[in-house]
């Protein structure tokens, strides 16, 4: 594991920073990062970071900033289908004593193994069963990364873009199995989108087959002014 | 007076008819102390009056049912008091979202229900999976699981509406004509 050298961050000038400008400033030079790989969103910090740096940078963040990050919120993923690598692993951290926020955007390919920080942070114990559940990520040295979620014996990662809405089995009590039986969806509707005017869903489908004439015409304000 | 006795559930006009039942009832008190009436109508009668729901809360529905037993609607006015145990429960719940992993332990529990039992469906969830119906993770309806006598609708229903589906439970069990089932 490549370590970044040795540099504390300057606790006091953390303290008196007042801008989320001066916050990047000082991160930039703590974390050994370009200003470019720290984003600024509504007054909250990103620093954007590969996966081989993860553990250097979130120890840093927890031992040699005076103890200031030392509560992991929560680590979740993003899917993105067409893009390469595939996920987004995203750590969010809670610094009390100095009321700031972080967050550590690292790309991961589908294919790829993270590194497990509950090591560091107990409580990502939970937290990366849920993503291995949810997104099929794997974290190495984990020691007990079971399902956290779905049913026992589940198949597929839920929240992967790729995965059907509906999934693939439903389940029922067999009368004469006297069990609860797993057997393939059938639906008796599909699912339907009412969502006309959302750009993203039934609008190319939907929209098009309305015909133009069929809408009525509303008179402008102009028009009632004439009138 | 045999031959109504043969049809118990068809009401008697009042007249010379009724009349002369109702004195053959005096008469019966009178001489011996005692009168002899239909066995399934007192143990529905009893039964309908001692409602303990087993608590089966799984989502925000469960807070409603905690409403309609808590003391502003208090269903122990209508003997319903909530179990812990589905041993000693003759009516379950379902107050909530059914999931596929809940759902073998679900089905446990109302196999350890003892007879007769009964089960109400409470909100759109457990109704036909309502809000989730599309999910790979719930179960449409918790009718797939168990018999359900009694439906609920709303998301959720009020405290006053699962009162209602309730009473509704004891109207069917008062009209049952066997005391098997």
């Amino acid at each position: 594991m490549p370590s970044l050298p040795k540099h504390s961050l300057p606790k006091d000038s953390l303290r008196q920073a007042e801008t989320v400008e001066e916050w990047k400033q000082h991160f930039a030079v703590a974390l050994r990062k370009s200003t470019e790989d720290i984003t600024v969103f509504r007054g909250e910090l990103s620093v954007h970071i590969e996966l081989d740096q993860l553990i250097a940078v979130l120890t840093r963040l927890k031992d040699e900033t005076g103890g200031a990050f030392t509560q992991l919120s929560d680590i979740t993923a993003v899917d993105y289908p067409e893009r390469t690598p595939r996920f987004d692993l995203i750590y969010q951290l809670l610094s009390v004593t100095l009321n700031q926020r972080i967050r550590l955007v690292v790309p991961i390919a589908e294919d790829a193994v993270a590194p497990s920080v509950t090591a560091l942070f107990g409580c990502a114990d939970w937290a990366e069963r849920e993503i291995w559940d949810m997104f099929g990520i794997f974290f190495n040295d984990h020691g007990d990364l079971r399902r956290l979620l779905t049913d026992y014996g589940f198949e597929g990662h839920p929240l992967r873009k790729d995965f059907p809405l509906t999934g693939t089995v439903e389940v029922r009590y067999d009368d004469s199995e006297r069990r609860v039986v797993y057997e393939p969806v059938q639906l008796t509707q599909e699912y339907r989108d009412f969502d006309y005017e959302s750009p993203w869903e039934g609008a190319q489908t939907s929209m098009r087959q309305i015909d133009p004439s069929m809408i009525a015409h509303e008179p402008s304000s102009d028009e009632e002014q004439n009138d | 007076m045999d031959d109504l006795s043969l049809m118990p559930n068809k009401p008697i006009p009042p007249g010379k008819d009724q009349d002369a039942i109702l004195g053959a009832v005096a008469d019966e008190i009178a001489n011996r102390g005692f009168v002899v009436a239909q066995a399934d109508k007192l143990f529905n009668w009893a039964r309908s009056g001692s409602l303990w729901p087993m608590t089966f809360g799984l989502a925000c529905c469960a807070v409603e049912m905690i409403h309609s037993a808590a003391s502003r609607y208090d269903t122990d006015r209508y003997g319903m008091l909530f179990r812990p145990s589905p041993r000693q429960s003759d009516v379950m719940i379902v107050a909530g979202t059914l999931t596929n992993k809940m759902a073998p332990a679900l089905r446990k529990v109302y196999d350890q229900m003892a007879e007769p039992r009964w089960v109400l469906s409470m909100g759109s969830c457990a109704n036909g999976g309502g809000y989730y119906h599309y999910s790979y993770a719930v179960v449409r309806g918790c009718d797939r699981i168990v018999p359900v006598d009694v439906y609920v609708p709303g998301c959720p229903p009020t405290a006053e509406a699962l009162i209602y589906g309730l009473l509704q439970l004891q109207k069917k069990i008062k009209r049952t004509a066997t005391i098997a089932r």
